[in-house]
């Protein structure tokens, strides 16, 4: 009581300035680099941005992607990625933790450790390998499918595989960090739960269902949430890879962005495309938060 | 039943390490392929192990000047680690432990944007710093990363952790603002500002997409983007590009390594909500 009555107000205000010092670099930094580009990049979307011009079109810009084929493309294929590559990454990382979480340290941090190598190492590293095993004459790939019989396949140079082989290395580069996750939310469900559910002689499908999913919830939500806005912007693999062809095969917004951007100079155009991908990831974040949210309480 | 569980249990144990064993096969092609000659590595059956290991596609690639881009990734990548640490460090602080006015409504902010797709900034961001000048330098590869509001949030979440009771007890003390941030909670931050310095050099060092669109001349090139573009010339030379892929990933890899408990603890504390 004493000393709160001592507080006087210059005091106080005294405070307030060195938080505010201890606060002002990063908030600048935040500022110019982060806020101030994205209040930009939504005017920019409004010109006739190019190299050569700056003039203000209004929506010109969103109708002309409304009509754009490749722009729909684009959108597919990422559309694609995240609701086959997602999944994938969701059920191979509980799959893993589960199996790992309950053997010895040392076990554990090998698995976790080699399951984060590709995601410690350089995207640019890991295309180059990835291009030789599914090169279609001098990869390791076809000459396995060809032990069985299987005709050599230009896995990225057609159409039809070419995306299916980039979401098996996007999968391989997203696993790590929630294997790590999972494993750390498994170790914290406490051991007498499970005993005493399996004393009571529940199956372990019933245990998993009844007591590790429901705690495995608060996680489910962030690496989902995660992992949907890592594939959105999945780019690196694309750009490196196939440039997103064949014929806009492989093409994600993402590198549309790039594309339109930085090859054809239309900085307005681009900026609309990066609009478009930031609302739809908003809008899906928020309905996975809605949907999946409701039960983070345990 | 119980023998179902065993069963069960074996078989997915197999099943991990058969995937295990996919994901180290890339780096296992990498290591390899850096010692073989390109007919060696162009071979149908494969050379699963190198034979006659050479060293010729080390000196094709040190023709290339990979010494000044193994600096340029080091140097950019420190000068990140060292300035997020700095600035992430005293915003959590306060933002966890300090009343002041605006407090709630800026940390909201800075996690709204976390959740925004970092990438659809960089047009606009690449516009910026053209105007700037910035493009193809130092700071333009080095600024914009200060300013994500990871580390700051990372350093928010372990700041709460620090006692109340400390801080009180030093400002009784008579110690200032900037000494008891210094000599308490500098100390009590170290392991969260371990995680946060690997992680902040990790995700620099593989930021390939700013890299690319900052970055211009040869000679500013990073590491990971300067053994991109020798695909244009060495194509199917194998043998070379692997050596340099293992170049641009041996600092990593090694990091990773050494540190990997830092890892794991960052990425566990950076998902609390």
């Amino acid at each position: 009581m004493i000393a709160a009555a001592r507080k006087s107000r210059p005091r106080f205000k005294r405070e307030w300035i060195t938080s505010y010092i201890f606060l002002l670099p990063a908030l600048a930094f935040f500022i110019m680099f982060v806020a101030y580009p994205m209040l930009r990049g939504i005017y920019m979307s409004f010109f006739d941005y190019t190299l050569t011009s700056f003039e203000f079109i209004g929506f010109d810009n969103y109708r002309t992607l409304y009509e754009d084929k490749n722009f729909h493309k684009s959108m597919w294929n990422t559309i694609k990625l995240v609701v086959v590559g997602v999944p994938i990454v969701i059920i191979f990382s509980i799959f893993v933790a589960m199996t790992i979480y309950k053997k010895h340290e040392s076990v554990r941090s090998l698995f976790r450790g080699i399951f984060y190598l590709p995601a410690v190492t350089s995207v640019v590293s890991v295309t180059v390998v990835w291009g030789w095993i599914y090169h279609p004459n001098y990869g390791v790939l076809n000459y396995l499918t060809g032990i069985f019989g299987a005709e050599p396949i230009s896995w990225l140079g057609e159409p039809k595989t070419a995306l299916w082989a980039i979401t098996a290395i996007l999968v391989t580069t997203s696993v790590g960090q929630p294997i790590i996750l999972y494993v750390a939310a498994l170790g914290n469900i406490p051991i007498s739960y499970i005993e005493a559910a399996q004393i009571d002689r529940a199956t372990p499908g019933q245990i998993f269902r009844k007591i590790i999913w429901p705690m495995l919830m608060p996680t489910n939500l962030y690496v989902i949430v995660i992992t949907t806005i890592n594939t959105f912007q999945c780019f690196s693999l694309i750009q490196l890879l196939t440039s997103g062809g064949p014929i806009y095969s492989t093409s994600t917004v993402m590198y549309g962005v790039y594309e339109q951007a930085f090859q054809f100079g239309n900085f307005g155009l681009a900026s609309a495309m990066g609009i478009v991908l930031a609302v739809i990831i908003g809008i899906i974040s928020i309905i996975q938060f809605k949907f999946l949210g409701s039960d983070v309480e345990y | 039943m119980l023998r179902n569980i065993t069963v069960g249990k074996a078989a997915s144990m197999i099943l991990v390490i058969l995937a295990a064993v996919v994901f180290v096969f890339p780096f296992y092609w990498i290591i390899t392929g850096a010692f073989k000659l390109q007919v060696v590595a162009t071979a149908i059956p494969p050379e699963w192990f190198p034979l006659r290991p050479v060293m010729d596609n080390w000196v094709t690639l040190f023709k290339n000047p990979v010494g000044r881009w193994t600096f340029n990734s080091f140097f950019v990548s420190v000068a990140e680690m060292a300035a997020i640490c700095l600035v992430a460090s005293t915003a959590g602080f306060v933002l966890a432990k300090k009343e002041f006015p605006g407090r709630k409504i800026i940390f909201t902010v800075l996690i709204a944007a976390m959740a925004l797709p970092k990438q659809v900034i960089l047009v606009p961001l690449f516009t910026m710093l053209a105007d700037l000048g910035w493009i193809n330098t130092y700071k333009g590869l080095i600024f914009p990363a200060i300013g994500w509001p990871f580390g700051v949030f990372l350093m928010k979440q372990f700041s709460q952790t620090i006692p109340t009771e400390i801080l009180e007890a030093a400002k009784i003390d008579g110690c200032s603002e900037v000494r008891s941030f210094a000599s308490i909670v500098i100390p009590l931050l170290k392991p969260a500002l371990g995680a946060l310095a690997i992680f902040t050099f990790m995700t620099s060092w593989n930021d390939y997409f700013s890299q690319l669109i900052i970055t211009r001349s040869t000679e500013m090139m990073t590491l990971p983007l300067g053994i991109a573009t020798m695909q244009g010339e060495y194509k199917t030379d194998y043998g070379v590009m692997m050596a340099g892929a293992a170049l641009a990933s041996v600092p990593m890899l090694t990091i990773f390594i050494l540190f990997q408990k830092a890892f794991t603890q960052g990425i566990t504390l950076g998902a609390v909500k």
